[in-house]
């Protein structure tokens, strides 16, 4: 067996081995790394985090255990001081020898230091390793300001760290602009306005000269003489390769740091490689972990002999979120590689500004820059990567199309094919594509061979959306099924589910099915059959989600959460008393939701029906949480209380809530009311908001947040109150008759041929003759409604299924919590 | 000590096998599973009425190491009965606990029979 050593345990030396073990099923290479920190490899690119209250745990690449599961000899803790080429070995500081057939140097890079005096005093410290952030929390509980050298994106960084840590921040830049080598002056002026108006002091053209203080710092003495107090510096000017190895060791190294490979990443001896911030190619050294991922590829593909590709470059465009800015810097950004034109806009009571470089033929896009609004920068990157050709009003790309309401490309087939689908999985459209034809035509299958779709789970909708687009494409005559065990719609089991009357799973199995169903038909199949009947659905427990089954949702460690029903959001002192006297005794965490009421986690799933109880006792009722069902409505004060308020917000909104509660549908739903125009409940962002005019009310639909916001949509204005309902009640059941799984109702907008103009036409003009029958099947699930909770509170053989052993009356002994902030919180997963 | 995982192995290893009594069958619902408490270990046991069949594995998926497989949705992949984990659905044979969705991360799978109205789990005997 082949031996290779890996010296760095940091995210490109992590991805090696992971991509080693994941190409070498049959392990034919014996794996050691050696890292100098406490802690397996993690996410650096996340550090910061840390200040947000991750912990090491949480940014761990992969849990210790894994390494072994993989045959990985992982030591940490250990850093190599000698590499011996004549006689193939590494030497750790602990005197360990090791021998090895490939080396692999993945060192990374450590903090870049300017040579200026002082620089060894207390207080000085570094942006680069978690404990370099471990010891600047530590120092700054007693710190009341803090100055970051660096103005690039490591040092804006830095500060954002040091605002976090609630120190007053001061940026030193040397450069006359911030973030000098990817923003113009234009971009940077407006990057600068942003940072200063969160409080942040930036000082350009300052050169350090000294770093004052008697054993610890206290101040910034510059070239031009003048003079900045501080209790507190972080030192984040850029990196320096880790090369100290290459020396004795006879490796060449370059000028400007960094081990130097070619462009098969392999240093001057053959068997040695060096990857990510350590090598250097070409005299650049690539300060992002993508390119190190693309080497980290590269070199396993050679141990392996697949194909390689050479390694000549990276493209280094950013996208980031700074301080909630973002920013975006793409191909050529300054517009200097060839003659060429820029285009820019800026508007700076907006804070946006994007510039585009157009070549001097204005044939092709070169490159740009964006400020405050990056929505555009992946499609601009497609189009300079793959050298697309421009629109023939190129300012369209930047300004959006102007004119028509027509959006540019929202389906699947506007979708560059370099287009990130998965991103956990990082799998592009292409990637799904070239499996798709090379005849993977079924959704399972398409996830095993790409593992798309196998993190969060996200991104399945634009997954199946695209397998159908390319089916289509390649000739075939899709249907949309649901799974392998129904060949029919959603839409078309509804329909056999009503004609035939049919009340439970089994039954339509057995009819209309075959096979033994899975975790795709059964909770689909439960949804319409509770649409249909509005059964509970606690009687089909097993078919329900873990969430619908035990009607709480699910948490990390196991445990559930309990969010009790606030029709639009107002409550009693009284009842805000009673939750938190149950939130109490139970000790569970409580934290005001977005959707205006409050949620209390972390109750054992034997605890759910006493809780419940309680607060069924206290006049509360299930606020469908764990439903793909109505949420919440959410409110503003309305004309009652506010002084622009022109119709009773409040009490629309409970009546709007109280009516659609419990109503389940294929995605969840949300509404809005809003007391007039300023529009303080955000009801342009529900599936169904409502916004109040002088004379009634304007009804708004198929709007949502979540990943992919998206505006509602007007549908009728100046309604009063029972007009207002019945559309409501159309829009609502006929979405919920002819919508797929899991597509909101603004996807489902998307996919409907007419859009809006259909829409309206179906539920204001009443075009297909449905109405009357929608609104009688609404009233049907108006009257039928009950609070689920309380059927189980009362139903003693339906409490007994919330346990969590059934031979023993113990809870279960792996359920763990640790304090934060005065309450609790579950432990890490690993 | 082993870690949560390896416990798991541990238990399945030898041919002599002990045959734990977890409860009456009434106690699992049908289609559905429950968990069964023996020695430290956790088992989900799953009531399969749909194919009369019984099975059983650890309670514990290896994904994110959460309690909840027994919770967790079952089924078919053309012939292999699966169970789907609550947290981000991975599945897993119920057969020989491999993971459907890909190579990594397995699952142990128990022996189990039913006995005059018992549903008892087999576990290695040294354990
Ligand atoms: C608790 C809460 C966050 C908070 O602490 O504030 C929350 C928590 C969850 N959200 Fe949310 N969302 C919460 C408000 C929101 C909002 C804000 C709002 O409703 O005004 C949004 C954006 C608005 C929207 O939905 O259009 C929101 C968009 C999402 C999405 C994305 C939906 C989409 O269409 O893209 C998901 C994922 C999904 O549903 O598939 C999601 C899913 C989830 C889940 C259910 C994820 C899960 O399965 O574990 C979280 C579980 C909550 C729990 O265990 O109790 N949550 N979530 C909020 C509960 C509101 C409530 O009272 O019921
Ligand atoms: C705060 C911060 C934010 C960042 N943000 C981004 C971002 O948004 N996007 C982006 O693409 N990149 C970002 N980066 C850069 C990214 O983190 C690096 O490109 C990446 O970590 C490089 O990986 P690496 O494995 O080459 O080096 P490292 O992750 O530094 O790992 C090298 C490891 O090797 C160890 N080591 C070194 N020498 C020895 C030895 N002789 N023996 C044993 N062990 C040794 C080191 O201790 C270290 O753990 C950021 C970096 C920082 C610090
Ligand atoms: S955004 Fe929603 S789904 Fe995501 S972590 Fe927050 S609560 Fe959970
Ligand atoms: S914890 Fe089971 S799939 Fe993630």
């Amino acid at each position: 067996m082949k031996k290779v050593v890996v010296i760095g345990n940091g995210m490109v030396g992590y991805k090696f081995c992971e991509k080693l073990r994941a190409k070498d099923p049959g392990k034919q290479f014996e794996i050691t790394v050696f890292g100098e920190e406490p802690w397996p490899a993690y996410d650096r690119v996340h550090l910061s985090a840390y200040f947000s209250g991750k912990k090491a745990n949480d940014l761990l690449l992969a849990s210790r255990s894994w390494y072994r599961e993989n045959q990985i000899d992982l030591r940490t803790k250990e850093l190599i001081v000698l590499i011996d080429r004549e006689n193939k070995c590494v030497l750790s500081h602990l005197g360990h020898k090791i021998h090895y057939d490939y080396l692999i140097l993945a060192t990374g890079a450590s903090a870049f230091v300017p040579p200026i005096q002082g620089v060894e005093k207390r207080g000085v410290f570094m942006y680069r390793t978690l404990e370099d952030l471990e010891s600047m929390m530590q120092y700054g509980q007693k710190a009341k300001s803090a100055a970051v050298i660096g103005g690039g994106l490591l040092g804006l960084e830095a500060a954002k760290a040091v605002l976090d840590m609630g120190l007053k921040t001061h940026v030193i830049e040397f450069a006359p602009r911030l973030m000098p080598r990817q923003l113009d002056e234009a971009g940077s002026g407006l990057l600068q306005s942003k940072l200063e108006e969160l409080g942040i002091s930036i000082h350009l053209n300052k050169n350090t000269r000294e770093i004052k203080g008697n054993g610890k710092l206290t101040g910034l003495e510059f070239a031009d003489g003048s003079f900045l107090e501080v209790d507190m510096l972080v030192v984040s000017a850029g990196i320096k390769p880790r090369d100290e190895l290459a020396e004795k060791a006879g490796l060449e190294k370059a000028a400007r740091g960094g081990f130097v490979v070619n462009e098969f990443l392999q240093t001057n001896d053959p068997d040695i490689f060096a990857i990510g911030e350590a090598a250097s190619y070409n005299n650049m050294v690539f300060g992002l972990v993508a390119p190190g991922y693309e080497m980290a590829t590269q070199v396993v593909n050679q141990l392996l002999q697949n194909e390689v590709r050479p390694f000549t470059g990276y493209d280094m465009s950013t996208k980031l979120k700074l301080i909630g800015v973002e920013v975006g810097s793409f191909g050529d950004a300054f517009g200097e590689s060839e003659p060429s034109k820029p285009i820019v806009y800026e508007n700076k009571s907006k804070g946006i500004y994007k510039r585009i470089n157009i070549s001097e033929d204005g044939k092709r896009l070169l490159g740009g820059i964006l400020v405050g609004d990056t929505s555009v920068y992946s499609m601009l990157l497609q189009m300079v990567q793959n050298n697309m050709p421009l629109p023939p009003e190129p300012e369209d790309l930047i300004l959006g199309a102007r004119g028509g309401d027509k959006e540019i490309g929202a389906g699947v087939d506007a979708l560059p094919s370099t287009a990130q689908v998965c991103s956990c999985e990082n799998i592009s459209k292409s990637d799904l594509c070239e499996v798709i034809s090379e005849g993977v035509h079924e959704i399972d299958a398409l996830k095993k061979c790409t593992k798309a779709g196998t993190g969060c789970g996200g991104c399945m909708p634009l997954i199946k959306d695209l397998l159908h687009a390319e089916l289509k494409a390649l000739g075939k005559n899709v249907k949309n099924v649901v799974c392998e065990h129904f060949d029919y719609s959603r839409q078309e089991l509804l329909d056999l589910i009503k004609v035939r009357g049919i009340k439970t799973y089994d039954a339509l199995l057995d009819e209309f099915g075959e096979g033994d169903g899975c975790e795709v038909c059964k909770p689909l199949v439960a949804s319409l059959l509770a649409s249909t009947w509005n059964d509970l659905v606690v009687l089909q427990d097993t078919i329900q989600d873990t969430n619908d089954r035990f009607l709480a949702n699910i948490q990390k460690g196991g445990t559930y959460s309990v969010v009790p029903r606030i029709p639009g959001g107002e409550i009693t002192p009284d009842k805000l008393i009673v939750i938190g006297e149950v939130a109490k005794k139970y000790g569970l965490y409580t934290k005001i939701t977005g959707g205006q009421r409050i949620d209390m986690f972390g109750a054992r799933v034997d605890e759910l029906p006493d809780i419940w109880e309680e607060l069924i006792d206290a006049g509360f009722e299930s606020g469908h949480a764990y439903g793909k069902s109505l949420r919440t409505v959410k409110s503003c004060v309305g004309t009652t209380w506010c002084r622009y308020g022109v119709q009773d917000a409040v009490s629309f909104a409970i009546r709007v809530e109280e009516r659609y509660r419990g109503l389940r549908s294929p995605h969840k739903l949300k509404g809005a009311v809003s007391g007039c125009t300023r529009e303080c409940a955000e009801a342009q962002s529900k599936d169904f908001g409502i916004i109040a005019t002088e004379k009634g009310w304007n009804l708004y639909v198929c709007g949502n947040g979540g990943s992919k916001p998206q505006h509602a949509v007007l549908l009728a204005n100046d309604l009063d109150d029972e007009t207002c309902l019945k559309y409501i009640d159309r829009f609502l059941m006929f979405y919920i008759k002819t919508a797929e799984p899991l597509n909101r109702t603004a996807t489902w907008l998307n996919k409907m041929e007419g859009g809006i103009a259909y829409l309206k036409d179906v539920v204001v003009n009443d075009c297909l003759g449905l109405g009357e029958e929608l609104e009688k099947e609404m009233a049907f699930m108006i009257e039928t409604y009950s609070c689920e909770w309380k059927e189980v509170v009362n139903n003693p053989s339906l409490r007994a299924k919330f346990k969590h052993f059934v031979n023993a009356e113990e809870k279960d002994p792996t359920v763990g919590f640790q304090p934060m902030r005065g309450q609790k919180r579950p432990v890490d997963w690993s | 000590m082993f870690t949560e995982l390896e416990k798991y192995k541990k238990a399945e290893q030898s041919e002599e096998i002990i045959w734990f009594k977890a409860a009456s069958v009434s106690a699992f619902p049908e289609n559905g599973g429950a968990c069964v408490k023996y020695k430290d270990l956790q088992i989900a046991v799953f009531n399969f009425t749909r194919r009369n069949e019984w099975y059983a594995c650890q309670n514990l998926c290896p994904h994110k190491m959460q309690m909840a497989l027994s919770r967790g949705m079952i089924g078919s992949c053309g012939e292999e009965p699966k169970v789907a984990c609550p947290f981000h659905k991975m599945t897993f044979s119920l057969k020989n606990g491999n993971n459907l969705d890909g190579d990594e991360c397995s699952i142990i799978t128990y022996p189990v029979k039913v006995e005059d109205g018992f549903v008892f789990i087999g576990f290695d005997q040294n354990y």
